[in-house]
């Protein structure tokens, strides 16, 4: 393994430090599937969700545990537990089973499970305790420890009709799979230092269960003001400091620091103060109430514009800091903190915070977004419980007041359902308004399933021109997969997780808190005066809190490692140092991105050989590895604060304190798919990695029991000749979406310009590229009110012939298609009848249905090509209405002008399909299965594809196959030794003769399997053309798109091209006859328009003329005419 | 055989091939059929089989070439046609089953049958068609309990081509035996199943050629390759000898009792050019191809043998030669 004489060479030049050689670790790579066992990828999605199932939910209901009301002081309603349970699904009233995701799915219902919570109330003099009431049901993620899916085996998912590979991780709601996007935003409770607008402002946004807020301190004029969305103008620094009880100048100046360089920069902003005449707290308190935003609802409470002020700066300014008894002290110092940031700022520009550092970001997970949403929901229920029971206790009435009758299970449960189907996450209380949170999931290909569980969205505008959030930061360094970005207006707002990163789940900093103080620590609320700002002290942070501070960091982030590494301590507990800022932050929050890597310690790995031995052997897991100190996780921070090699060679005994486990596991899913990437142009894997998700193969094991809108299938998909670590890691092998096409580098006959691709035509007779195309077409039968309800036809006989109709051909007896039959464009698949009233009517006579005027609504098939039915569903939906599903077939073998791809971002469209005989052949009597043009490599530098296709060749003679995992794999010369010993040119050039004339080529021809990709993209399903065809109502012009047979526009440029051309009549002819040519009768009198020769202004027919123009126009002028514009025309002879 | 300077060659250089400087191609070759009856010769090196290996010599690569590409598209063979599923609960789509179905080579002469024709209707005569069944339903064994064994837990769980059985059509029972129409092979794996699956199927096949579909072709493949030659330019010996007898297919090169490398056979050299990795030999050989001295390989799917397939193509192109010359007369 790697490069043995590198490593020699680098010996001799100094021998010293290489007292004991670092042997490369055999096989550490096995660390990467332990690691994928129990983190990473789609396990933090289900991760987060499980801590908000088992430990989130209780502490909201915990929060918000007692309902009381105004009307009467007796009467409470108190949560004492919620739990929620296993998804189950509602067959009836109060029938309830159990379900599987999969029968969701088809069903069209939601996959969740009853939210039930047991609670104490009063109702009258009685206190009562009532268990396991239903308040909700809560979407369930897909294998998570509330799904059914958990922990099973393969067997037991196949009964289940679940594919062992699909990585849970969504929801099904309504049927459809949804994912919850990964959310990239800024950091919470973190100082941010920046420019904007010229100004140095430091920012924080709180973040508390509560309030959620932004508070700005900025420098104007060489003063600093604090800025808070409450307050209408900038206070100055000051007057804050003096509301929060400091109240001299002294006390001031301690906190901000004592130098005199600080003093004299200071000193303006104590001179506002006093210019105000702001001396007491008081007065401060006064000065802050009087600049307060007047609130439009003013809260029953009277309060003085002073104390509103107190209460503003305690809770809302800085909510994340705590106040305890308007103790101001923390906030006091966090302020002057805040402060102290700016002016260094001021002073030395790289003291700025980069906002696009990835270790000033947190990613936001379906739990914490579900949590927000549920909490949401669950005050709201309280609130309206409340307001009813304020409405109803006074009212007298025979029985008592029950809350439980009012508590309606729905208000959550729509609540919930609807923010997942929609994506609209609309909390009001934080007013948090954002759009597009889900999508639904892709399943046009296994990996483009997979990758979408590890998008992560920014909430970026996408529409700004700033390349900053949007390049690529150096921090993102084995967190987010580099070349796995859309192209276009999302590119860099839109990434994707790499392999190994774990995004954290919260944990109780309680203690770690303790721990810090153990470590030596000491409290802030003991610390006063200057103390702060002595240049030897460090301050500690955790969680963007002050802790207190620390005279010897270095002692206390040793012992924090230390503690983590003996398991002690969360293995997601970060801690790193900020020389600048002279600051020691320890983080426990959720969504921070995590990493593992191997500790290095003195130059020694912790892993050693026998680490992994037993991990071969199974007896050691990831876990262990944790718990034994051997491997850890970094988050960003952290990263930045250690010195990681990139392999053993790089150790240095002094420096280093970390190892890579594997490098390919810097790239994500997606990425990981293409051989050889370190060979590529970096575009070309990005492209590459837009592709994978459009390639067509297996999406899953149990994609036959699925009924899909739209599903792709390769008929015989094969694995890659070249594999990488990753493709084994995420099963690609297992769920391939491609085939290995023998490939000859050559031009021939021209059609294959542009990237375009000669196929064999043989190699098609015999399956290759041939693909399955599943769509469905569905239907409910419904009940209405007036006890009406939709029914279902039998097929129609001919009067005459006593044949069915065309229509109704592949119509069963039963009026749906049968299974097995081929229908054709405009026959129908369930032939619907539905009554022509509807609402509330009731028919009086009851009785004779038969007399129920019914109109005819049959689904039909659309489509030039015919398709066969492959099986028809009929079921139950969650309204109770039936629901058919029928899933239509198509199969395809490719034609001229599908698209495919290999895995290096090199598409191209099939150019002309080759007789076999026609095509070259070499010495083995091998003929190609798809040409290529060489002119594809030169400028796009994939040199990545030139080495699967020897990589490939060399496999199939040796019967294994060969590897391109990223920054490794198999080595071009052992490749090449392979090709040699077979026989075979040891440059994988073959000799070739030509078809047509059966002479040899003069060259010799690149040959060899490259693994391509079927794209999604086929000509059938975008051929269009018309000549004529159906026409717009209103202004009776030419549909628009492929869907409603369109026509094809003749737009502004052309029109251009005409009229500088001066083709007058085309542009008649195209503009008005061949579109929306109408006769107008026009009065010449009064050149308005005229109805049937007849002026009926002018009140007569005297001057009326016929003339020719677009419908379009004549229908501008009535609608002018209607808005009291006359349009009048002037008509004159020519 | 002929000396040198009848025989041009075709010379492999590192990058590309090159032609003898006094080899003025083909164009400069007027043919007559006089040297070309005296230069022509067909020998047969090999017969294994559905496998033969022939050398076709002194021959234009267009004639060369038209007889392989022939054998591959233009010489006839049943195959079949139209599958009618009357009943596939497998989970093999009825479209991708009828294709497997389709690639299945058949045991059938294809000159004894006539091109199916519009005439003889959806279901075809005996004279152009061949009918077949496949029957076959999957069951759970009773008697076998304890098992994860599929091959012993269930019955019919795989079908096999051997499981296809011919419907003899009119009088063909009497014009064909048993043992002339068939599968060739019983043994292509067609479709799984599981307990509950089965398939009624009705097969049709027909004749067809190459160009129509790949499954008519008769060939697996028939491809000709220029005979190799190899001359050493110098002495070779000890390790270089060794060195050179590896960058060659085993056998083309042999040593001598001196150590001393010398060209054993060059026939079977699979032209790799692989001398040219060491740059200590790329001057020592000289490697060439023998312009007009065809190496064919004619691999038969089964149902005809290889030099009848070669006969057949000979006639194909007789009657399109004859087709040509009625029309330039009729023009």
């Amino acid at each position: 393994m790697g490069d043995q004489t590198g490593i020699e060479k680098s010996w001799d030049s100094d021998p010293k430090a290489w007292s004991k050689p670092i042997k490369p670790l055999e096989e550490k790579w096995k660390l990467v599937p332990a690691f994928l066992q129990v983190k990473g990828l789609v396990k933090q999605h289900i991760d987060s969700f499980n801590h908000f199932v088992n430990v989130d939910i209780k502490k909201i209901v915990e929060a918000n545990q007692t309902v009381i009301s105004d009307a009467d002081p007796l009467f409470y309603l108190k949560y004492l537990d919620v739990r929620v349970g296993t998804p189950d699904i509602e067959d009836g009233y109060n029938i309830t089973k159990a379900t599987t995701p999969h029968e969701c799915r088809l069903r069209d219902t939601t996959y969740s499970a009853p939210i039930t919570v047991d609670i104490e109330y009063t109702r009258g003099a009685q206190r009562i305790i009532r268990n396991n009431l239903l308040i909700g049901r809560m979407p369930v993620m897909l294998r998570s420890s509330n799904c059914v899916l958990a922990g099973k085996s393969e067997f037991e998912l196949a009964k289940m009709n679940e594919c062992p590979l699909d990585p849970g991780g969504y929801f099904v709601v309504r049927g459809q799979e949804k994912v919850i996007l990964i959310q990239e935003q800024l950091s919470w409770n973190k100082m941010i230092t920046e420019e904007f607008n010229g100004t140095v402002q430091c920012q924080v946004t709180s973040s508390t269960h509560e309030k959620k807020s932004r508070t700005l301190v900025l420098s104007k004029h060489g003063k600093y003001y604090l800025k808070h969305n409450s307050m209408t103008d900038d206070i100055p620094i000051a007057v804050i400091f003096k509301a929060m009880g400091v109240t001299s100048d002294q006390e001031i100046m301690c906190l901000i620091g004592t130098d005199t360089e600080t003093q004299n920069r200071f000193a303006p902003s104590l001179l506002e103060a006093f210019q105000l005449k702001v001396f007491t707290q008081q007065r401060a308190l006064e000065y802050m109430g009087s600049k307060l935003v007047v609130k439009r609802f003013q809260s029953a409470a009277n309060k003085t514009p002073a104390e509103e002020a107190r209460e503003l700066l305690t809770t809302t300014i800085l909510a994340h800091v705590p106040v305890e008894n308007f103790n101001f002290q923390i906030k006091s110092i966090y302020v002057s903190l805040m402060v102290r940031r700016v002016m260094t700022a001021e002073l030395d520009p790289t003291a700025f915070d980069d906002r696009d550092y990835y270790g000033n970001k947190r990613l936001e997970l379906a739990g914490s977004l579900i949590s927000l949403m549920f909490e949401d929901l669950f005050k709201r229920m309280n609130w309206e419980l409340k307001m009813i029971a304020d409405k109803n206790i006074p009212k007298v009435k025979a029985a008592q007041f029950d809350v439980v009758k009012h508590m309606r299970a729905a208000q959550i449960t729509v609540g919930l359902e609807s923010a997942i189907s929609s994506g609209n996450w609309t909390i009001k209380r934080f007013k948090m308004e954002r759009a597009g949170v889900t999508q639904v999931l892709s399943r046009l290909s296994y990996i483009s399933a997979l990758g979408m569980m590890t998008r992560v969205n920014s909430q970026f505008e996408k529409t700004r021109k700033v390349s900053g959030p949007r390049s690529l930061q150096p921090s993102q360094w084995g967190m987010l997969c580099p070349s796995d970005t859309p192209e276009g207006e999302a590119c860099g707002l839109v990434k994707n997780l790499a392999l190994m990163t774990h995004i954290t789940t919260e944990v109780d900093e309680g203690p770690v808190i303790c721990l810090a103080f153990n470590a030596g620590v000491e409290d802030i609320r003991l610390i006063g005066g200057d103390v702060i700002n002595n240049s030897k002290v460090f301050l500690v942070f955790i969680n963007g809190n002050i802790l207190g501070i620390t005279i010897s960091y270095k002692r206390l982030v040793q012992a924090f490692r230390m503690m983590r590494r003996k398991g002690r301590l969360g293995p997601f507990v970060s801690i790193h140092t900020s020389h600048t800022q002279r600051c020691v932050y320890i983080h426990t929050d959720g969504g921070r991105l995590c990493r593992p890597y191997i500790i290095v310690t003195n130059g020694k790995l912790a892993v050693e050989q026998r680490h992994i031995e037993e991990l071969k052997r199974g007896v050691r897991k990831f876990e262990d590895f944790l718990h034994d100190g051997l491997v850890e996780y970094l988050d960003v921070n952290e990263e930045n604060d250690s010195f990681i090699a990139w392999n053993e060679a790089d150790i240095t005994a002094d420096a280093t304190t970390h190892l890579e486990i594997e490098p390919f596991t810097l790239l994500g899913v997606c990425a990981g798919l293409v051989p050889y990437p370190h060979h590529n142009q970096s575009p070309r894997n990005t492209y590459q990695c837009a592709m994978g998700k459009q390639a067509m193969g297996v999406i899953g094991y149990n994609q036959k029991n699925r009924i899909d809108t739209l599903m792709y299938n390769l008929v015989y998909p094969q694995a890659p000749m070249v594999k990488s670590k990753t493709i084994e890691l995420t099963g690609f092998d297992k769920l391939p979406a491609g085939q290995n096409a023998t490939v000859a580098v050559m031009s021939y006959s021209g059609y294959d310009i542009e990237d375009a691709l000669i196929l064999n035509k043989a190699s098609i007779d015999r399956g290759y590229g041939r693909c399955l195309i599943y769509k469905n077409s569905k239907c409910t039968v419904k009940r209405y009110a007036n006890q009406t309800y939709d029914r279902i036809m039998g097929p129609v006989k001919d009067a005459l012939t006593n044949k069915v109709i065309f229509k109704h051909d592949a119509l069963d007896t039963d009026g749906i298609v049968a299974p097995g039959e081929m229908v054709v464009n405009k026959q129908i698949l369930i032939n619907k009848e539905m009554p022509a009233v509807t609402s509330i009517n009731p028919i009086e006579q009851s009785g004779q249905t038969s007399q129920i005027p019914y109109t005819a609504v049959p689904i039909s098939y659309k489509g030039p090509e015919p398709s066969y039915i492959e099986k028809v569903m009929v079921s139950a939906n969650g309204e109770e209405d039936f629901l058919i599903k029928i899933l239509l077939r198509q199969t395809r073998r490719p034609e001229i002008g599908d698209k495919f791809s290999s895995r290096h971002g090199q598409k191209g469209v099939t150019g002309l399909i080759v007789d076999q005989e026609d095509l070259p052949f070499n010495d083995y009597g091998i003929c190609p299965d798809m040409i290529m043009n060489p002119h594809g490599f030169p400028s796009r530098m994939t040199v990545g594809k030139s080495l699967e296709l020897l990589g490939g060749k060399a496999g199939l003679l040796e019967g294994k196959f060969h590897y391109g995992t990223a920054f490794g794999g198999s080595k071009c010369k052992d490749i090449q030794d392979e090709l040699f010993k077979h026989g075979f040119n040891y440059m994988g050039k073959d000799y070739f003769y030509s078809g047509i004339t059966g002479e040899s080529l003069e060259a010799y021809i690149y040959s060899g399997p490259v693994y391509y990709q079927k794209l999604k993209h086929m000509v059938q399903d975008k051929m269009h053309a018309r000549a004529r065809g159906p026409k717009a109502v209103l202004t009776r012009q030419p549909t628009q798109g492929r869907s409603r047979e369109g026509g094809l526009r003749l737009g502004e440029m052309e029109r251009d091209c005409l009229i500088s051309y001066g083709a007058s009549m085309l542009i008649m002819e195209r503009l008005m006859i061949s579109s929306d040519a109408f006769d107008v009768d026009v009065c010449k009198t009064c050149g308005r328009l005229a109805y049937c020769s007849w002026c009926h202004y002018c009140q007569s027919s005297a001057n009326v003329s016929k003339i020719s123009m677009p419908y379009a126009c004549k229908l501008l002028f009535q609608e002018l005419t209607s808005m009291n514009v006359v349009p009048k025309l002037k008509l004159q002879n020519y | 055989m002929s000396t040198n300077i009848q025989r041009p060659r075709l010379y492999m250089d590192e990058h590309k091939l090159k032609q003898d400087p006094h080899d003025y191609g083909l164009a400069d070759e007027p043919f007559n059929l006089e040297t070309f009856k005296k230069k022509f010769q067909i020998v047969v090196v090999k017969y294994d089989g559905n496998e033969m290996e022939f050398d076709m010599i002194g021959v234009h690569p267009g004639i060369a070439n038209a007889f392989r590409r022939l054998m591959l598209s233009e010489v006839p063979s049943m195959a079949i046609e139209k599958v009618y599923i009357y009943n596939n609960t497998s989970i093999m789509q009825d479209e991708v089953l009828a294709h497997r179905l389709g690639l299945i080579p058949l045991r059938a002469d294809p000159r004894r049958f006539l091109y199916k024709t519009e005439e003889s209707g959806d279901q075809g005569n005996e004279h152009d068609t061949l009918e077949f069944e496949l029957k076959v339903k999957c069951t759970r064994r009773k008697d076998v309990k304890d098992s994860s064994n599929f091959d012993t837990i269930y019955k019919n769980h795989k079908v096999y081509s051997g499981q296809i059985k011919w419907l003899p059509k009119g009088k063909q029972s009497q014009i064909f035996s048993e043992t002339d129409v068939g599968c060739i092979h019983d043994d292509i794996l067609i479709n799984q199943l599981r307990p509950g699956h089965e398939l009624d199927l009705r097969l049709i096949a027909v004749k067809g050629i190459g160009k129509d579909h790949a499954k008519f072709s008769p060939v697996a493949t028939a491809f000709y390759r220029l005979l190799p030659e190899i001359k050493l330019n110098r002495r070779i010996e000890g390790k270089e000898a060794f060195l050179l007898q590896k960058c060659f297919s085993p056998g083309v090169i042999g040593i001598d009792e001196n150590d001393c490398a010398y060209v054993k056979d060059a026939r079977y050299d699979t032209c790799s050019r692989n001398v040219y990795r060491y740059p200590q030999l790329e001057n020592a050989v000289t490697m060439a191809r023998v312009r007009d001295h065809y190496i064919f390989n004619v691999e038969s799917v089964g149902a005809l043998k290889p030099d009848v397939i070669f006969i057949e193509a000979v006639k194909v192109l007789k009657g399109k030669c004859r087709k040509f010359l009625e029309e330039i007369e009729a023009a």
